[in-house]
């Protein structure tokens, strides 16, 4: 038995024996739980990307024969191998709901959230190990249900991922109004859940766990963005439970909170009265405009975090950083209504709305700069992850361009409702969300699986992406400008309409050259997971702590006691500095000590026992031996 | 190698609460915003002017009060678990849970007199049709919500009284009956919050 095996069994974390059960399927290590997460989100994710090429091949070509596709679509490919309209409902709805959910809430912020704040504010778990497991298993539960919802012989929930009422609301509506629609209102009502259980669980941890010295001034951007989504989910998704539990009464008991009286020739047996459909979109939006934010401002923190690491230069900026996060996060609960320009509001008010949405750009204008000054005159390193966090900035701002005329209340109007909207937030929310998760995979690769990942294929995978993206949704606002609206099955019916066809050919071809794209990650991840180059400790020299753990990851996190921090985490290229980086565990005694912080057998916790540059190194067991003899001679003093 | 090392694991509770009592006030934060969504539809649908107005049974008065005489329960146990009095310790927690199942048992009764009144869930019935209008409807709803988390704190109080008679509440073991009451106090709270509000906007 090693030393180090013995000392992580002292930690008070490790004292139960890890059968395969408790390690793989039932694991209480966040990092486990954060793999579990990943793994989850990015098989959702295929899903997703496969139902947007099925409704993409509808929008391109909609002549075309695809009786092809009937070994996986089966009876909703009729005998003319047309696509049933019902079923691109049901397509275009679980294609938003498992982006916007499964992969860009849970698979980006569960996973991260789960394996770097413990890991970098120091903490040997999450404040509830027990909790964060039973949010994953939420999470997995409602996967399964969603995913179940697809093979039901009506179809998936079909009503779009905002599932306004009525199509919501009667069961009877539509094919995608039955039980597909039941079985999105639980999976949902479970995914809330496991958000809230996950939201908890980050908060306390961060606020409560952190190690010594790590003040909320030391905290990487990562922490302080997951810390605001989660503070975001806490807040934002009960009130979406309030209107799932709303709208599961007016679909199985027969009360109308929001079915108004225009609607009662369809149902049986009950007449509603006196309901409202704007009230449904006031609930599903106090939750829809912060859940932009749970999803984007993940992404936001990794960018930060891998930018300010490979561009060898401290983050521009730090607290206006932070306090750009903070008013994104404050801001977003000002500005539902801007979904809800059309629904007859008060004028006034959607001023009110329209003023909030607009000063959004000021703290997201401040963080884009923030993002070029930290790269200007950098000595850039562009690896994976370097050029996806570019990516996100790039989307970043050619999306939230467009926001500013969607913003404004009589320009919304107009384009309410057409691809200029689903453009603008599939650039601004759906992209730069996804690039920036890539780039934290890409990251965080070697500290999940001890392995990096093949940055040739990865580099590929960034310009295949990268351009599949802008090809596919740059010409999908020139269809916007022109009215097109969006959720229509078809566009063939009137002569006008076909005038479009070829730009949305243009961006069907592009739309699979980017999901094809991704079976180059998926294959690099896998492989990578098997086969790939074994990592060193810090493999690109970053200041985090997460980069002094030992390699293969332990229960407990660290093998002895939790390291201090000394300094903030963006101490790269000092002058006086031999290395280009210095690691927050490095005391200013330490730096004059020359403490090889490079080497292998760096332990932070032992400074006494420290390598020191140029002389000979002890192993890390050897290291911790001679801690354990000192700790026996201390003893034996003391007694 | 039998030697074992001591390693501090102590969590340092930099935010001066521990973790546990901290994590409860976050879920009582989500809790707050699910009634707080809830409130606001009602106050975002009474404005479009097709509000019915019923009466609401006195029973559910006595049910307020019941409620507050069951926060002073907990609060008692609360103190004598401090004082390490194990007896009455144990007497308040029984009371307090025999007040909360009679807070259930009297919210159905008020449902009951709801009905009495033909205040239905659904709604009226006109013409052998169910007629549903949603100004009693979220009354039914908010109500209900709240007697379903108000039986997870019945629950809670089980565990508490569990642990007192295997004597694991008392003054050096306070994290328990801590979060017990804390959410006892906050249910209480926001019955009483309901209430007012409930009568208020008819």
């Amino acid at each position: 038995m090693s030393a180090s095996t013995i000392a992580a069994a002292d930690t008070g974390h490790a004292h139960h024996k890890e059968s395969f059960i408790t390690k793989y399927v039932f694991s209480q290590d966040h990092k486990m739980i954060a793999r579990q997460f990943l793994i989850t989100g990015i098989l959702m994710g295929f899903v997703g990307g496969l139902m947007s090429s099925f409704f993409r091949i509808q929008l391109g070509f909609p002549n075309a024969d695809i009786g092809f596709l009937r070994p996986i679509l089966g009876g909703w490919v009729d005998e003319y191998g047309k696509l049933d309209p019902g079923f691109y409902m049901s397509l275009v709805t679980i294609h938003g709901t498992i982006m916007v959910f499964f992969v860009l809430t849970a698979g980006l912020s569960g996973t991260f959230s789960n394996l770097l704040i413990p890991l970098q504010i120091g903490a040997r778990d999450m404040a509830a190990p027990f909790v964060n497991m039973l949010s994953y298993w939420f999470f997995l539960m409602s996967s399964i249900i969603m995913f179940a919802s697809i093979f039901i012989s009506t179809g998936p929930a079909g009503a779009g991922w905002t599932i306004y009422p009525p199509l919501s609301a009667l069961p009877k509506t539509m094919s995608g109004s039955g039980l597909g629609m039941t079985m999105w209102l639980i999976s949902m009502a479970l995914f809330i859940g496991s958000a809230l259980m996950g939201a908890l669980n980050y908060v306390a941890t961060v606020l409560n766990m952190r190690t010594k010295g790590m003040y909320m001034t030391r905290m990487p951007l990562t922490i302080w963005a997951f810390t605001v989504t989660a503070i975001l989910g806490i807040l934002s998704f009960p009130v979406l439970f309030a209107a799932v539990i709303l709208l599961i009464f007016d679909r199985s008991l027969g009360t109308s909170f929001y079915l108004s009286d225009i609607y009662t020739a369809v149902s049986e047996g009950v007449i509603h009265k006196g309901g409202s459909p704007v009230l449904f979109q006031h609930l599903f939006w106090f939750l829809g405009h912060p859940e932009v934010y749970i999803v984007l401002l993940p992404a936001l923190g990794l960018t930060s975090e891998v930018m300010a690491t490979q561009s060898r230069k401290p983050i521009f900026g730090y607290r206006a950083m932070i306090g750009s996060i903070l008013a994104i996060g404050l801001l977003s609960f000002l500005v539902w209504g801007h979904h809800m320009f059309l629904t007859g509001m008060n004028p006034f008010l959607g001023s009110v709305f329209l003023v909030a949405t607009l000063i959004i750009a000021v703290p997201s204008a401040v963080k884009t700069f923030n993002y070029l000054a930290t790269l200007w005159r950098g000595n850039l390193k562009f690896t994976t992850a370097m050029l996806f966090s570019i990516g996100v900035v790039s989307l970043f701002t050619s999306g939230g361009l467009t926001g500013l005329f969607l913003g404004n209340a009589a320009i919304d109007i107009p384009l309410h409702n057409t691809y200029f909207v689903v453009a603008h937030f599939h650039i601004v929310m759906g992209a730069a969300a996804i690039f920036g998760m890539f780039a934290g995979v890409y990251h965080w690769f070697p500290k999940m699986f001890g392995k990096l990942m093949d940055e040739k294929l990865g580099t590929l995978h960034f310009w295949l992406t990268f351009a599949a993206v802008y090809c596919v949704f740059v010409p999908m606002h020139f269809i916007g400008l022109d009215g097109v609206p969006r959720r229509y099955y078809s566009f063939t019916d009137f002569e006008e309409f076909n005038q479009w066809i070829q730009l949305n050919k243009f961006i069907s071809i592009s739309a699979f050259v980017g999901m094809g794209a991704q079976f180059i990650f998926l294959y690099n991840f896998f492989n990578s997971m098997a086969n790939g180059r074994k990592t060193t400790r810090n493999p690109w020299n970053s200041n985090t702590l997460e980069w002094t753990t030992p390699v293969k990851g332990i229960h407990g996190n660290w093998p002895g006691e939790i390291p201090t921090v000394y300094r903030w985490p963006y101490d790269y290229s000092r002058p006086d500095i031999e290395l280009d980086y210095l690691p927050q565990t490095m005391s200013d005694e330490d730096i004059a000590n020359k403490i090889d912080y490079a080497s292998e057998t760096y332990d932070p916790v032992l400074t006494d026992e420290k390598p020191i540059r140029g002389e000979t190194k002890h192993s890390h067991e050897e290291v911790i031996m001679l801690q354990l003899i000192e700790q026996k001679k201390n003893k034996n003093k003391d007694s | 190698m039998s030697i074992s090392i001591e390693i501090q694991n102590k969590e340092k509770e930099q935010f001066g609460m521990n973790p546990k009592k901290f994590s409860l006030w976050l879920f009582l934060v989500s809790l707050t915003m699910l009634f707080a969504g809830l409130t606001s539809a009602v106050v975002v649908k009474r404005a479009d002017n097709n509000w019915l107005e019923f009466h609401i049974p006195t029973i559910f008065m006595i049910n307020t009060v019941v409620i507050v005489l069951s926060s002073i329960t907990m609060q008692w146990s609360y103190y004598s678990a401090k004082k390490n009095n194990l007896k009455n310790n144990r007497i308040a927690l029984w009371l307090t849970v025999v007040l909360g199942i009679a807070f259930i048992i009297g919210q159905v009764m008020g449902y009951q007199a709801l009905i009495a009144e033909k205040t239905f869930l659904v709604g009226r019935e006109i013409n052998g049709v169910l007629v549903s209008n949603p100004s009693a409807s979220f009354f039914y709803v908010i109500s209900g919500l709240h007697a379903l988390h108000l039986f997870g704190g019945v629950i809670a109080l089980a565990f508490t009284i569990y642990a007192s008679y295997n004597y694991r509440v008392h003054s050096m073991s306070m994290v328990g009956i801590n979060l017990c009451a804390t959410y006892w106090h906050y249910m209480g709270a926001l019955w009483v919050y309901l209430f007012v509000f409930l009568n208020l906007i008819q």
